[in-house]
């Protein structure tokens, strides 16, 4: 299993609009991707799941990813946290 | 005559009958079904129906209000489209054997009730988005229509909120007004109202009954009010407004295709800012001599990485060519302070105002910089563009800057990649140091443009964010005017031009004394510049300038 940490910096946390991008990054993938914050885990299967961790700006949120494309998957999920918030 | 106020959010007077708008009634039953798997199929088939619908409303509201209103359309799909909610209709479907309407009604509440429970105003907001999506699929699948006007006239549409998927879905031309008793300023409604320009009003207090539905009405989206069957004395003052607003837009009408020239001969050119190729229509629209101001920085803003000389050249070419050889200036580059693209990983500053910002970073990364350079100057093949620098403040920056377009112009000749060997440069002034050495600098370039936002923040040493500093900030300080007056002077006394590409530049209380000045470009966003020409047709700026002299002899 591969993860990652991230603290956000985007002061709106994760809304609705990057939330909607980060779930057609991980549509149709062959990837399983879960996402925590502090002792909440939520599978990430759509846009409410991980907007009801209402993750904001100073939070650290976890991302995890189990199955085939777990690394390539997780490298974009990085590279669009990093860029957006 | 019953008047309800409320928070305008867009001015003009509507004269009408009101339509209350009601939702039609959802109340869903709950039903035994015997085929749990053919009423799942039916949920899915009512979903890919729910998320086409989207996509019909996405597109139309592309057109009405833009990207940023439409995004939610998009939201709303993928809302359809989230696992978690799927799963929990199926689920219910499955285990309590019931109909597809009810486990949609039950998910949406549970899901809605999630959000309400957490602490953030926004998320608790997204409440009603969750309403909207099941409303919506409730409504395909019981085969319900989803509420709407049903009016063969114009009509003020009284509401107690409306989802952006009920304000697409109206005849634009049946509706005179919106009046809603929720709703906040920078919501659908709000922007829809701005972009048809017809009055609105939100947090109004009007009841949704018989009491006003059908009622002759005046909206005045100037002062906040909803007069019902108004009495006579109050519809004839209305109706005279109501008048005096048409007239001035016929007006305005009537300006567009006149050349900006005072009574007594002097040209003035009157320019649009934009910050986006959308605005492109705007800009035709008003009637705009050119473009004083494109800011070129939404290009980095909107990217997540570098944008390339290619994404570039196109976006610069698109809009050379759109104006199809009307004057183009590029601003270049200028981020930093207030805006920001974490790809330039600029280190955290304690006053980002006076920081790397603008021209200091382009001449920090050349790299960056002549990116864009080679991009304008290849587009400037295609139209007629200039190239202007913000945050200015020695000659021996511009002497740099020269330079280097100089470098990149050698380029492009070795390669025998064709652009427009004059195209003029120019610089923003914007630092009161600029102004002080305005005259070494106008030896150098084409033309200036004044900044005044910036100029005024530096010159008066206050941030114009700052809210608590309101009753010290004065626009027109002397200050201020006298360094305009010696900006255009310097430009003047060296062959350049000057223009004021800032906030300044749209006050029309001030346009007889840039006029006065003699500034030769005023440059302000597009829906300012008919009022503009309206002032410089009925000046006289001798007869002005005589008046000013006898005030102060």
């Amino acid at each position: 299993m591969a993860s990652f940490d991230y603290v956000i910096k985007d002061v709106h946390g994760i809304h609705a609009r990057p939330a909607t991008e980060l779930f057609k990054l991980i549509k149709g993938r062959d990837c399983v991707v879960k996402v925590a914050k502090g002792d909440k885990e939520v599978p990430f299967k759509g846009v409410m799941g991980i907007m009801s961790l209402g993750a904001k700006q100073g939070d650290s949120v976890k991302f995890s990813f189990e199955g085939a494309e777990a690394d390539a998957l997780m490298a974009e999920v990085k590279a669009f946290m990093e860029a957006n918030l | 005559m019953v008047v309800y106020s409320g928070k305008s959010v867009f001015g003009g007077i509507a004269i009408g009958k009101i339509c209350v708008y009601a939702k039609e009634d959802s109340q869903v039953k709950r039903e035994r079904i015997e085929d749990p798997e053919a009423e799942i199929k039916r949920y899915h088939e009512a979903k890919d129906v729910a998320i086409e619908q989207l996509g019909v409303l996405y597109e139309k509201a592309l057109k009405e209000v833009g990207e940023d209103g439409a995004g939610v359309f998009e939201a709303h799909q993928m809302m359809l489209d989230d696992g978690d909610y799927i799963d929990s209709v199926e689920n219910i479907i499955r285990t309590q054997s019931v109909n597809a309407e009810y486990a949609v009604a039950q998910t949406g509440d549970q899901m809605a009730q999630m959000f309400l429970d957490m602490e953030d105003e926004y998320f608790r907001g997204r409440a009603a988005d969750v309403h909207d999506i099941s409303e919506r699929l409730i409504g395909v699948l019981s085969g319900k229509g989803s509420g709407g006007i049903q009016t063969d006239e114009q009509v003020i549409i009284v509401a107690d909120d409306l989802a952006p998927s009920e304000t697409v879905q109206m005849d634009k031309d049946k509706i005179l007004s919106f009046v809603t008793v929720h709703g906040s300023a920078n919501s659908h409604t709000s922007i829809l109202a701005k972009t048809m320009n017809i009055p609105a009003m939100i947090g109004c207090d009007i009841p949704l009954d018989d009491t006003v539905n059908g009622k002759m009405a005046v909206v005045d989206g100037f002062e906040g009010k909803v007069y019902i069957e108004p009495n006579e004395e109050t519809m004839a003052a209305k109706k005279k407004l109501y008048e005096e607003e048409q007239e001035k837009k016929a007006l305005l009408e009537q300006l567009k295709g006149k050349d900006n020239v005072t009574l007594d001969g002097q040209h003035i050119n009157l320019y649009a800012n934009i910050g986006n190729t959308k605005d492109l229509g705007l800009v035709l629209k008003n009637d705009a001599g050119g473009i004083g101001l494109f800011r070129s920085e939404f290009i980095y803003l909107g990217s997540q990485d570098y944008p390339t000389e290619e994404e570039q050249f196109e976006i610069y070419k698109t809009v050379a060519q759109t104006m199809a050889g009307k004057k183009v200036i590029i601003r270049t580059l200028d981020i930093g302070a207030d805006k920001q693209a974490d790809y330039f990983a600029l280190p955290k500053e304690e006053n980002p105002a006076m920081g790397l910002r603008a021209i200091r970073i382009c001449l920090t990364r050349p790299e960056v910089f002549k990116t864009q350079l080679r991009a304008i100057l290849r587009a400037s093949a295609f139209g007629k563009i200039a190239i202007m620098f913000p945050m200015i403040i020695s000659l021996e920056e511009v002497k740099e800057i020269k330079g280097i377009v100089n470098e990149v112009k050698t380029e492009l000749d070795d390669a025998g990649i064709s652009y427009d060997k004059n195209i003029e440069l120019g610089i923003m002034i914007e630092t009161p140091a600029a102004v002080m050495v305005a005259d070494e600098l106008a030896e150098e370039v084409d033309f200036f443009s004044v900044g005044t936002n910036d100029l005024t923040q530096y010159t008066l040493a206050i941030d114009r964010q700052n809210d608590s500093l309101e009753k010290f900030y004065n626009s027109h300080h002397p200050a201020i005017l006298k360094m305009l007056k010696m900006i255009v002077d310097a430009a003047h006394r060296h062959g350049a031009w000057a223009g004021i590409c800032g906030e300044l530049g749209a006050d029309l209380t001030l346009t007889k004394d840039f006029l006065a000045m003699g500034f030769d470009e005023l440059s302000v966003s597009p829906g300012r510049i008919l009022p503009l020409r309206k002032i410089v047709l009925e000046t006289d700026v001798s007869e002005y300038k005589k008046s000013l002299n006898e005030a102060n002899p």
